[in-house]
């Protein structure tokens, strides 16, 4: 058993309302800059929708994520590694800036600097790729809030695979938000995809980076991920992706996206898992059991033989407490509502969502039904046929009766809390209709509806204690005499000087140009020579 | 040529350009990594490169093959194993015309995307337009070579390629260059202006070609170590980047 830990985020969609703050700051932070003009590490899609870049999804299309091959052992979906050698120079998979949406900006010069007069001057766009006019066609958030719902919405590839149509008549529509940011997976195709060994996984944490000076920008990592969430700078040169924050989560705050979040709707915590299980879940044979296989990575911190374990691998303690109190652990392993993003990919991600009950419980309350009886609401959750399968296929390989299980469970959530507010007799049965106790359904209630920052984001701070270790020589650069008992600090100075003794025995004559240091030897005194004369023992003369 | 002349372009352009790709290329690994990079334009246009790029680098590969074969092995190695010097040039000429098609043929293709793809044209930085000219007259050059010498059948594994293997020994026979066909000479001294600018261009992504990738085990770890801190005001970086204006 190698037990590593794992960074992790979940997201509940419940309360995602589309803001989009999350994404702008992100782009302020990370790639606001030339070069990653088209480039989210964090956006927010609409679903049903065609995603960023488009049908991202259909791995089919794209040869994303990994695969198993004829005797059922993992490889990568793009083809093996001789195969990505020969076809280095043209990447078949690689998307093209106009499946994320050509980058604009607009001239406003020609209002700046209009004539007085001028009757209304108006900007047009222009490429930030070329700097010349251009006509927008796609972006980002093109389908926003199913924009273009008719058109865009059944080419989402979730939905390919459905037998019933999805309804667009306005009455009917079911929608969500979808915010993405990089998975940080545990078996990461971007990471076996590049050929140069420039990006890898963090041993401490298991946040995915790209070394920038190893990057040689092959571009396989950006066809390898199967989200499309690593991204080529089409300036530099390099590929870049979300960093998961790394400096803010080695201080122990929350990611940008996360401390934004106007719905407070993430979540950051540990996951301890073992890694020596990873590459065995990943080739589980039949997709709809991966979600199972993964969580069966994971460890539970609170058994103390796994503590032990941990520690004695080198885990530190701080560490290990916070897995104990990790909110995403709660949410994924011991109450089971987050489910994790395409498991079917075989990347095993690491940012997990608890599915939304509200456009289902929408669609019920419309029907007519009183969601303070849960039993309607089951009886109806199982009518919309759409909806599950639709989550199912976006969050348990197309595993209906799990997306089921879980939105049950929020139901019942609140359910019973409705009723204590209202003080109704509570339905002591109800807990156990989805397999929980009164007791888990309020720790989930706690989680879910009013924890706090604390609660919400356990992050132990990064363990940097030898980063200092480097430190004295670099303090050279500052001041040579502030270091520890240096002149500058009470002290007697550096080494060199400290150790310097004219005469140490009796036969020596006191000299200013020798001195004998703290190894026995006579050496030159640089300090006190006069220029006059030789310099005798200014280099070393062998062994005495 | 003067005895002067010859010996600037034979001897004294030859060693300087190889010392400038050797401390151009330390200097480079050593200061801009963050510049090493092929710097790849298929995000912004890729029917032309589809074509383009796979035409060009492998008839690359099959060019730099024939000039091992034809400037490093002597000729007497050929003719012990039986393949006599007209069979020799039978072989070079045609198997060289070939590669020399396949890369004018992808340079052509990705010098018209450059120049026309204007989204590919705005990523072009000075320094590329000097390596893509200088690598298109190189190619010109060769193609050009090889097709006067197809029916003129010069040996220049008797002249040309004495000569650099001279270059090596510190004693590079210049009357053995100079006896060879002007074409070859200049073909030649192009080569070395391109060597010249090479570490200074995107060209030094050739040496990073990722061989190694089919041993590596598919995920990469990385353990968190100490490390020297930056320069103070340098952000980490050691020197500004090559060739990229921003």
């Amino acid at each position: 058993m190698r037990i590593m830990a794992q960074m992790a985020m979940v997201m509940n969609l419940d309360k995602c309302i589309g803001c989009h703050t999350c994404t702008v700051t992100c782009k302020q932070v990370w790639t606001n800059r030339p070069g990653t003009e088209y480039v989210y590490f964090n956006n927010v899609e609409t679903k049903p929708g065609i995603g960023y870049p488009k049908r991202y999804e259909d791995q089919e299309q794209w040869h994303g994520g990994w695969t198993l091959d004829r005797k059922g052992r993992l490889q990568l979906k793009a083809g093996g590694r001789l195969r990505k050698l020969l076809s280095i120079f043209y990447n078949p998979d690689l998307p093209t800036i106009d499946d994320y949406g050509d980058p604009w900006t607009y001239d406003y010069g020609t209002v700046i600097e209009a004539p007085l007069g001028t009757p209304n001057p108006s900007v047009h766009s222009i490429s930030a790729l070329t700097g010349r006019d251009m006509d927008m066609r796609w972006g980002s958030n093109w389908d926003d809030d199913l924009a273009g719902g008719p058109e865009h919405a059944p080419a989402d590839p979730n939905l390919t695979h459905m037998q019933e149509q999805v309804k667009m008549e306005f009455e009917q529509v079911f929608m969500f938000y979808l915010p993405r940011i990089c998975e940080h997976c545990l078996n990461p195709s971007c990471v076996a995809s590049c050929p140069s060994g420039a990006m890898y996984k963090r041993e401490e944490d298991g946040i995915v980076l790209v070394d920038q000076d190893r990057c040689r920008g092959w571009r396989f990592c950006v066809s390898g991920c199967p989200y499309k969430k690593v991204y080529f700078n089409h300036r530099t040169g390099k590929a870049e992706k979300c960093t998961l924050c790394f400096p803010r989560i080695e201080a122990g705050q929350p990611t940008i996206c996360s401390e934004t979040c106007v719905g407070r709707l993430r979540y950051l915590g540990l996951f301890l898992y073992d890694a020596d299980k990873v590459l065995g879940a990943a080739t589980t044979p039949d997709v709809k059991d991966l979600y199972e296989a993964q969580l069966d990575v994971f460890l539970d911190p609170e058994d103390p033989e796994i503590r032990v374990e941990a520690a004695r691998q080198g885990i530190p303690d701080d560490w290990i407490q916070a897995a104990r109190r990790s909110p995403v652990y709660s949410l994924a392993v011991r109450h089971r509502v987050a489910l994790p993003l395409h498991p079917e990919y075989r990347t095993l991600p690491m940012v997990w969502y608890i599915p939304p009950l509200s456009p289902v419980a929408d669609i019920v309350n419309a029907e007519g039904y009183d969601d303070l009886n849960p039993d309607n609401v089951f009886a109806t959750i199982d009518s919309l046929r759409i909806p599950l399968e639709y989550l199912a296929n976006l969050f348990t390989a197309g595993r209906v009766d799990t997306v089921r299980t879980v939105l049950r469970k929020l139901a019942v959530v609140r359910a019973v809390m409705r009723g204590a507010q209202l003080g109704l007799t509570p339905n002591e049965e109800l807990p156990k209709t989805v397999g929980t106790s009164r007791a888990e359904l309020d720790d989930l209630y706690h989680l879910l509806a009013i924890a706090k920052y604390e609660d919400r984001y356990v992050i132990p701070k990064a363990h940097a204690e030898d980063a200092g270790r480097l430190m004295s020589q670099h303090e050279q650069l500052f001041c040579s005499l502030d270091t520890e008992g240096g002149p500058g600090m009470g002290g007697l100075g550096p080494h060199s000087i400290r150790s310097f003794q004219p005469a140490a025995r009796a036969d020596e004559v006191p000299t200013t140009q020798t001195f004998r240091a703290d190894d026995g030897k006579l050496h030159a005194n640089l300090l006190g020579w006069n220029g006059d004369g030789g310099l005798p023992h200014l280099f070393p003369e062998g062994i005495e | 040529m003067t005895t002067a002349w010859a010996t600037f372009w034979w001897i004294v352009l030859p060693y300087l350009a190889m010392a400038t790709f050797v401390v151009g290329h330390v200097w480079r690994w050593r200061y801009d990594q963050f510049g090493w990079t092929s710097r790849s334009t298929q995000l912004q246009e890729r029917r032309g490169l589809k074509w383009g790029a796979p035409l060009f680098h492998y008839g690359t590969f099959a060019a730099i093959a024939g000039h091992v074969m034809g400037v490093l092995i002597p000729a007497r190695w050929t003719t012990k194993i039986g393949i006599s010097p007209h069979v020799y040039h039978l072989f070079a000429a045609s198997a060289g015309l070939l590669a020399a098609i396949l890369v004018i043929g992808g340079m052509a293709v990705l010098a018209a995307r450059r120049v026309f793809a204007p989204r590919v044209r705005a990523t072009t930085t000075p320094v590329d337009w000097v390596a893509l000219i200088l690598l298109g007259i190189v190619a010109v050059l060769g193609i050009v070579t090889t097709a006067i010498n197809a029916p003129l059948e010069h040996e220049y594994r008797e002249t040309i390629s004495l000569w650099f293997r001279g270059l090596f020994n510190a004693n590079p026979d210049v009357s053995a260059a100079l006896r060879a066909p002007l074409i070859f000479q200049i073909h030649s001294v192009a080569a070395w202006a391109l060597l010249m600018v090479w570490p200074f261009t995107r060209l030094v992504h050739a040496w990073s070609y990722p061989v190694w990738y089919l041993w590596r085990p598919y995920i990469v770890y990385r353990a968190k170590r100490a490390t020297s801190p930056n320069e103070p005001g340098t952000g980490g970086r050691k020197w500004r980047k090559i060739g990229v204006p921003y």
